[in-house]
């Protein structure tokens, strides 16, 4: 394998850590706006985003590139595949923090509710899950992989509650439905956030193992060799 | 030096198919190192090549793709008038260095354009040191210890000098094929030639082989202008900058080698590249 493609490999896997890193920074920020109630801070957060996109279209680039000239197979080739889709994951992660920053401006201009669900404890989880899932794409990882993937169930159940607290909520006091929703709709995205962290550990398993381990077409949970 | 329309006007413009932004034309891009100019090459009566015009840019690698007996190599002749050598005729204006070639000496011109052959041609009866040596000393050099430099330095320059160092005395047709091809490219540079022309110089080679000569490439362009005739289109697609579409002795299409590997303007140069003819 030739040094300059080597090399364009490693520029294309430098520029996914930067978007990860710029897509859990977005989380991260736009879900203290909502818990500080800060709209200035989420401001940041909303227009930070465009950085996110410009991302996209650069790592678009050079997936088009390698794919065109370099004729990659094997590994490599999953190693791009992968890229692009994991492209595509932290793009829209970019567009969830957007809209959890959005929910926090209207959040803040509104009288605060006293229990916030379990929106603290999905933020965590759901910044974790995304913080291995781009860990394990940087290691080649597949153990911190499934780690993630076994977590997603949580959060689902976390989303769950937290809908169902709102609504209880709503029904004993009328006065605080705004911000029910505001919450329920951040709710939402941490679960998207989650939903799309287990989708760069999917791709991460496949560009390591050859697995494709989405829907569960093949066994999560690595095969084991014959006795 | 005159812009591509200006020299047109002076050829034949409806011909020249150079990119529409040139590099060449951009701010901080390198130089046009040699310019075709409206050459049509025969072989007795018979056309070889019509009306081709295209500018080569220093320290950059041109690829000229195309199916068997679309001009590719009698156009790769034509920059050193080796095409002459082979009895075929020309007509049309070379530039090096914005200077017409055409009267020199034909030897003075392919020390500044030189060329790699299909098949590796190492001097059989030459040593490895002698093979690289023998364009210098054709040349007229002749201090011992700077000879040795130059030696070292272009084996070194073509990535054979570990492979080699300890057996310089032994005959050139000993080594492999793919040594043997990395020994023409080291006496081909020897000379420090302005351009390299290779005519399809990994087509005879293994894979490992043929990595090695497109790893070359790329490291040599750094020094040289190289322009590379090949069959191979994956391999025009990695070591090349620009890329050059030939089909029935015309130039179809010329651009950024990015540009017509994914999103060539010519209908022809899509088919060709896909595999849908040639």
């Amino acid at each position: 394998m030739s040094r300059h493609f080597v090399a364009e490999l490693g520029e294309l896997k430098s520029t996914i850590i930067r978007m990860g890193s710029m897509a859990e920074q977005a989380i991260a920020e736009s879900i203290r706006a909502l818990l500080e109630r800060d709209p200035e801070l989420a401001r940041r957060v909303i227009d930070e985003d465009e950085s996110i996109n410009r991302y996209e279209v650069i790592v678009d680039d050079q997936v088009v590139d390698l794919l065109a000239l370099q004729q990659p197979v094997a590994v490599d080739l999953r190693f791009i595949l992968a890229a692009q889709k994991i492209n595509n994951d932290l793009e829209r992660i970019g567009d969830h923090a957007v809209n959890i920053a959005e929910s926090a401006l209207q959040y803040s201009g509104r009288p605060p509710l006293t229990r916030p669900g379990e929106i603290p404890e999905m933020a965590g989880i759901s910044k974790t899950m995304l913080r291995e899932a781009i860990d394990a794409f940087i290691h080649s990882n597949t153990a911190l992989a499934r780690e993630v993937l076994r977590t997603d169930d949580e959060i689902d159940n976390l989303n769950r509650r937290t809908v169902e607290g709102m609504a209880e909520l709503i029904r004993t006091d009328t006065q605080i439905i705004y911000q029910a929703l505001d919450l329920i709709r951040v709710s939402r995205n941490l679960e998207r956030v989650a939903d799309l962290a287990t989708n760069i550990a999917e791709e991460v398993i496949f560009m390591a193992e050859a697995h494709n381990v989405k829907h569960n077409v093949e066994r999560r949970e690595p095969q084991q060799g014959p006795t | 030096m005159t812009t591509i329309e200006q020299r047109n006007a002076t050829v034949t413009p409806t011909a020249v198919r150079s990119p529409e932004v040139p590099e060449s034309r951009q701010a901080g891009s390198p130089a046009v190192k040699m310019s075709a100019l409206g050459i049509n090459a025969f072989f007795g009566k018979t056309q070889a090549l019509k009306n081709v015009s295209i500018d080569i840019l220093t320290n950059r690698v041109l690829a000229i793709i195309g199916p068997s007996g679309c001009g590719k190599s009698t156009f790769l002749r034509c920059l050193n008038r080796m095409h002459e050598v082979a009895g075929g005729t020309m007509t049309g204006t070379i530039l090096l260095d914005g200077q017409k070639i055409g009267s020199e000496d034909p030897v003075l011109l392919r020390r500044r354009v030189g060329m790699v052959f299909q098949k590796p041609n190492p001097f059989p009866t030459m040593s490895i040191f002698d093979n690289v040596a023998a364009g210098l000393r054709l040349n007229g050099f002749q201090n011992r210890r700077a000879l040795a430099e130059i030696v070292e330095r272009s084996l070194r320059q073509a990535a054979l000098w570990d492979e080699v160092k300890d057996s310089l005395g032994k005959s050139g047709a000993s080594l492999s094929g793919g040594q043997q091809q990395r020994l023409c490219i080291a006496r081909t540079i020897a000379v420090s030639p302005d351009v390299v022309l290779m005519d399809e110089p990994a087509s005879a080679l293994d894979p490992l082989s043929t990595a090695k000569i497109e790893e070359l490439i790329y490291e040599l362009k750094n020094r040289f202008t190289i322009t590379i005739v090949t069959h191979n289109m994956q391999q025009a697609a990695r070591v090349s900058d620009f890329t050059a579409f030939f089909y029935l002795g015309e130039l179809i299409e010329y651009d950024q080698t990015k540009k017509m590997f994914t999103s060539p303007d010519k209908k022809q140069t899509e088919d060709y590249i896909t595999g849908r003819f040639g």
